[in-house]
């Protein structure tokens, strides 16, 4: 029996803000444990929320940034569980008013573009973290994170596979980051998917039972917990036994799902209206201020690129799918006016030094306009582009300033004909053995004789020359 | 409406309450007047009247995204019955 699979995403995003959504500790990853809280996200009793006003202009830009509708009156609930990584023992946030709805976010897969749609996108905080602390067999908290601004991102259950999944989640995370609300690191948690995945055989209209796997922290552990839970529920299927709508956690050392405990999830959250909160207005005018404010966003992006600069859509995608590169690019764009070849080093040195040095694309940190100097500097012959990949290097992990870099070390073309004839002479007069070689009709010598002259010339000169020079010389022996 | 002897165990449950029988039939008899003084509250008619999520014709209470100092870790933790490396100790949740 072949069978389709459904899924369904539940994307969970911390904010960039400074403070936390209902106090003023600070959102600052990491910390001793305990240190950025108060009263407030310990849920000492007595005390107040009061919303930070930046989380909904977040929300807000991210609404419309994934073509949703803005909900004009807001309210907060409270959705009531015990565990102890909540110390008030509910998470405010926002069931019947979320503040967007009914967005959509298009991806391409196999050159076929597909609309995903947005049920909703809502407010609400994080939650502390529990170790566990082997010696004692007990568990500690850490309220760090307790009330870190969080935006939980519900797409219907549009996609098919984990290819489309992981398109979705790419084309989003470069949409949190082009409007500047979340970093998107999914190490340290600030960006965490919840999928939904059920199977029915072909030929049937009714989705199958559902399961959702819960907190899964890379793309690629994504990737491998949908294709693990898929073949689960289709074996269970095909043993005539029935999936159980439950959640899982997926562990990726094992490569398989296990049910959490029911008891401990038994999902009844008895929502009602959070009373310390009052509701939000959200005026057209704040929406229309927040449009206009929007950065070009990456479809649109990638739209121009591919109509100005004639680039392929491979690179276009590479670029425009980080904000990071985008930045690399049109910066060192506005310098030298060359997109092929700024183009070309981005994919190329940037990315292969960023491989080779573990750097993440935003901790790149050169001057990037001084990439377009050092293209600009090859293309006026004032050194060759192995020279340049050296001084590329140099920047790129020491930050020097290419011109004065090239004149301190002497390593401008040696573009005086005499001085390259000179050389070839001499490695000529000095390898009469390879020129024999020539003379018999083995051209493979050139390349000897190439190597020899450019080292004479540390790579200074323009390999075109040398080789128009040697083969002058030759022709006179 | 009936409060039945499941619903008390269920509502148990989710509180985290380890109710004596005699408790039992208290919350019982206590629950069943809060929940029929909503149908006297549902006898009132409502026609036209937005539903209220707050006491107060109030909206919009916002603050500025700047950080303040964080509360002094020995303070926030003072009350907590136990504690270890700065952390609240509770019993052991993770599986």
């Amino acid at each position: 029996m072949e069978f389709l699979t459904t899924l369904g995403l539940e994307v969970h995003t911390e904010l960039s803000t400074q403070t936390k959504i209902f106090c003023s500790c600070t959102t600052e990853f990491g910390g001793d444990p305990n240190t950025h809280v108060c009263e407030v996200c310990t849920g000492m009793p007595g005390t107040l929320p009061v919303l930070n006003e930046q989380v909904v202009e977040y929300a807000i830009r991210v609404g419309l940034a994934t073509n949703c509708e803005i909900t004009k009156y807001n309210k907060f609930d409270r959705k009531n569980y015990f565990y102890p990584d909540l110390p008030k023992a509910y998470q405010v946030s926002q069931l019947y008013a979320p503040i967007c709805q009914n967005g959509h976010i298009d991806i391409e897969v196999g050159g076929v573009t597909k609309s995903i749609r947005i049920k909703e996108i809502h407010m609400e905080e994080d939650a502390g973290k529990l170790i566990h602390d082997p010696w004692d067999d007990c568990t500690l908290v850490d309220y760090n994170r307790c009330g870190v601004p969080l935006l939980e991102i519900v797409s219907e259950p549009d996609f098919c596979n984990g290819e489309e999944v992981i398109a979705y989640l790419t084309k989003l995370k470069s949409i949190l980051q082009y409007t500047d609300v979340s970093d998107c690191k999914m190490e340290q948690g600030s960006l965490r998917a919840d999928v939904n995945l059920s199977v029915r055989p072909v030929g049937t209209d009714e989705l199958g039972t559902r399961t959702e796997m819960k907190n899964i922290n890379s793309f690629k552990a994504i990737a491998r917990a949908i294709e693990g839970e898929r073949k689960r529920q289709i074996e269970l299927i095909g043993e005539g036994k029935r999936v159980v709508q439950e959640t899982r956690r997926w562990d990726d050392n094992k490569g398989s799902s296990f049910a959490m405990r029911s008891k401990e999830n038994a999902q009844d959250y008895r929502y009602f209206p959070e009373p310390d909160l009052v509701p939000i207005e959200i005026s057209d005018e704040w929406i229309e201020r927040v449009r206009g404010e929007l950065p070009e966003l990456p479809d649109t992006k990638k739209k121009r690129y591919l109509a100005n600069y004639g680039l392929p859509e491979y690179d276009v995608d590479i670029i425009t799918g980080s904000k990071f590169l985008v930045k690399i690019f049109e910066e060192a764009l506005e310098a030298c006016g060359e997109a092929k070849e700024v183009s070309n080093w981005i994919m190329g040195e940037v990315l292969r030094l960023a491989t080779d040095t573990s750097t993440d694309i935003e901790d790149i940190n050169f001057t990037f306009a001084n990439l377009g100097k050092l293209i600009l500097l090859v293309k006026n012959n004032v050194i060759n582009r192995g020279t340049a990949k050296e001084v590329f290097e140099k920047m790129f992990k020491e930050n020097i300033e290419p011109e004065q870099y090239i004149k301190e070390n002497g390593l401008e073309m040696v573009n005086d004909d005499g001085a390259v004839r000179e050389v070839v002479v001499s490695v000529l007069q000095s390898n009469p053995n390879s020129v024999a070689e020539f003379k018999e009709g083995n051209d493979k010598v050139t390349r000897f004789l190439m190597g020899q002259c450019m080292k004479q010339l540390k790579g200074k000169a323009d390999p075109g020359t040398v080789n128009v020079v040697i083969a002058e010389e030759l022709a006179k022996m | 409406m009936k409060i039945t002897d499941e619903m008390i165990d269920y509502i148990g449950i989710l509180a985290r309450l380890k109710l004596q029988d005699e408790e039992k039939e208290t919350a019982k008899t206590e629950m069943e007047k809060i929940i029929n003084y909503m149908d006297t509250l549902n006898t009132l008619d409502t026609t036209g009247i937005e539903a209220m999520s707050h006491a107060f014709p109030m909206n919009n209470v916002f603050r500025e995204d700047v950080v303040k100092p964080s509360v002094d870790r020995d303070i926030i933790t003072l009350n907590a019955p136990a504690k270890k490396d700065g952390c609240f100790k509770v019993p052991k949740t993770v599986e």
